[in-house]
């Protein structure tokens, strides 16, 4: 298990005070004028050796990341945004960093604006998060008040300003490119890539889109150093990281571990065990809902990283551990999942934006047995005409799920879709209709 | 995609009031010269927060045409995101999260009381006109399901009665204490931590 003193977010649960004052006390801001002095390549470096990679769900590796941006200010400003649109269902990981690290967060900024040349940053964060929201704008503001940020930022030479911008309820918000989108006032719609957005971003102008929690930690690697970060974890898959454990365990808690700890000690240590005993288990979400379920079996050895999950065709995504134990019913969990992706698709492509809709009917079907045998099959193949036929990963995040249900709970649909099939019997099931019909009581 | 009603009563006009003035064009500043369709989300806000939590028509074109931007623009945004209401809300507004996590953890039960004691149907007032409630996706508070936001408040760990109680202080026109309803710490294991143990302000 990793040792307090290895643990970067020290006030998780707000012990400690969430204020400028005690971030201070904690070793925030502390150097951070001689971390910058070292030089934009120093930091990339640093952060690049530390193999540091995007919290934020894809696993990019963030120093790589950094590099991409321009070298040198063109005619057009750079621009650092903060993705704090958490809305994976299964994670609220960066709600915990809003509310008692904002200093964190904010130094990281300061860090990585100047790393990649921007004055500007913007942190984008969900609306609903309103006390979140108002947490960190006093926390800007006590950093203004201290001189860490604005002109010569924390006499570092540097002028940065932060500012923060409400999202409104929108989970594709949380794609980079919609991000930007719905920075610039206008519906999320994802745009095509490349251009990428450390080219052609914010306004048209290179701008580098990362995690909370991803430049939360940078401030803390640059100070103990790229070694300490990486002897961490597993190779490629190093540091430590926020796993927020929810749904069927006794004791539902965020928790800050190595990367690579074993599922089962997660569960079992920090979690107080799944509701009913270990046996009790049915199968555990690994990483929000957009990753492919695993069977209990599975679960038994999996290790959290993004290798060794992505080898079991999951993810480790945002590291939202949903648990879902023998007493719930898998296909209607899934189901709901679906409904969420039908709710949240922003409609600008066919597949994505029809195929939720159907997706979402047959589970329901599926779960209350009134589907038929063939539906199976169908629908396993609607999942694959969604995925990678979409602008966005989005497309993905919505086939995986039940992807990963049909692969591991066949039979448990199988057992309940004994319907014939409507070509050879008259049966009266809505098959496609517009998903607005049966809507009308939630209008 | 959901569906957004456009109330068919509508105010004939729509102005920011002073103060509201001020603070939107404290946001316009954030943004660069050029670009002050940008302030678009946050304004809107504002409206809602001047006109009872919802948006009027008059409203959407009060804000393009503060910000010169086309009337469409506004207008698809408002429709866009799910936390604009183009239609009047209850004062108090109760947003149930239902999502997988919540749903294990026993959202159905607070749907149930929302059922029982405001209205039969979501988007509706309840019979004193001060509550309304609506089933959302998740409000990212997991490892504390199930939970609910009244107004800007998020309710945690919630069970049937402590939601029937809560319910029923707002329809008392009083609101309710927010967090856990287990007095738990944030996101910390309920029944003790097992990290971050001894850590001190050093």
């Amino acid at each position: 298990m990793l040792k307090d003193e290895d643990r970067i977010f020290k006030n998780l649960y707000n012990d400690l005070g969430w204020d400028v004052d005690s971030a201070v006390t904690r070793g925030d801001w502390s150097q951070t004028k001689e971390l910058i002095s070292k030089g934009k390549d120093w930091i990339i470096k640093e952060v690049k050796d530390s193999e540091l990679r995007g919290r934020g769900g894809a696993g990019f590796p963030t120093g790589l990341k950094l590099s991409f941006a321009p070298k040198e200010i063109g005619s057009r400003p750079h621009y650092l945004v903060i993705n704090a649109d958490e809305s994976e269902p299964g994670s609220c990981k960066d709600r915990d960093i809003l509310r008692f690290e904002p200093q964190k967060l904010i130094e990281g900024c300061l860090v990585t604006s100047y790393a990649i040349n921007a004055h500007t940053c913007y942190i984008y964060i969900r609306g609903e998060y309103i006390r979140e929201g108002q947490r960190l704008q006093e926390s800007i503001k006590q950093a203004y008040g201290k001189n860490f940020l604005g002109k010569n930022a924390c006499g570092s030479g540097w002028d940065l300003d932060v500012h923060l911008c409400y999202g409104a309820g929108a989970y594709i918000c949380g794609e980079e490119t919609a991000l930007l989108e719905s920075l610039e006032g206008k519906k999320g719609l994802p745009r095509l890539k490349p251009p990428f957005p450390a080219l052609v971003g914010l306004y048209g102008c290179p701008t580098i889109v990362n995690n909370v929690e991803t430049i939360a930690v940078i401030p803390t690697i640059l100070r103990r150093g790229a070694k300490w970060f990486a002897s961490l974890g597993k190779p490629k898959n190093t540091g430590t990281k926020i796993f927020c454990i929810s749904g069927d365990v006794n004791n539902p808690c965020n928790v800050e571990e190595e990367m690579g700890i074993a599922l089962k000690d997660l569960i079992e240590k920090h979690a107080g065990g799944v509701v009913g005993g270990w046996n009790n288990l049915q199968a555990v979400i690994p990483g929000g809902s957009s990753m492919p379920l695993l069977p209990k079996s599975v679960c038994e050895t999996i290790t959290m990283d993004f290798d060794s999950l992505i080898k079991a065709k999951s993810g480790l995504g945002t590291a939202g551990v949903i648990v879902i134990n023998k007493d719930q019913d898998i296909i209607k969990c899934i189901a709901r999942i679906a409904k969420f992706y039908k709710h949240e698709s922003c409609g600008q492509c066919t597949p994505c934006r029809e195929g939720c809709g159907w997706m979402w009917r047959m589970l329901e079907r599926m779960a209350d047995g009134e589907a038929n045998y063939k539906e199976i099959d169908l629908l396993y193949d609607v999942t694959k005409q969604i995925e990678g036929h979409t602008i966005c990963a989005f497309g993905e995040g919505a086939a995986w799920p039940v992807q990963g249900l049909l692969r591991h709970f066949r039979k448990e649909i199988e057992k309940r879709s004994h319907e014939e099939p409507l070509i050879k019997k008259k049966s009266n099931i809505p098959y496609l209709v517009d998903q607005h019909l049966l809507e009308k009581d939630s209008a | 995609m959901s569906i957004k009603k456009i109330s068919k009563i509508q105010p004939e006009s729509f102005e920011f009031s002073k103060g509201n003035l001020q603070e939107a064009e404290s946001e316009i500043k954030k943004y660069p010269k050029d670009k002050k369709g940008s302030a678009v989300l946050a304004l809107l806000y504002l409206v809602q927060k001047q006109n009872d939590n919802w948006i009027p028509i008059a409203a959407i074109k009060y804000v393009a045409k503060l910000l010169g931007i086309p009337y469409i623009q506004v207008y698809e945004v408002s429709t866009f995101y799910s936390m604009f209401n183009l239609s009047p809300v209850g004062k108090y507004f109760v947003q149930v999260c239902t999502t997988t996590p919540c749903m294990i953890r026993g959202a159905k039960k607070i749907v149930d009381v929302c059922k029982k004691h405001i209205s039969k149907n979501q988007n509706e007032l309840s019979e004193n006109k001060l509550c309304s409630w609506v089933e959302v996706e998740c409000l990212g508070a997991c490892v504390n399901a199930p939970m609910m936001q009244i107004n800007q408040d998020y309710f945690e760990d919630l069970d049937g009665n402590k939601t029937e109680e809560i319910i029923q202080t707002l329809l008392e026109d009083k609101f309710p204490t927010p967090g856990s309803a287990k007095n738990r710490k944030n996101a910390a294991p309920e029944k003790g931590k097992t990290t971050l143990l001894e850590v001190k302000n050093a």
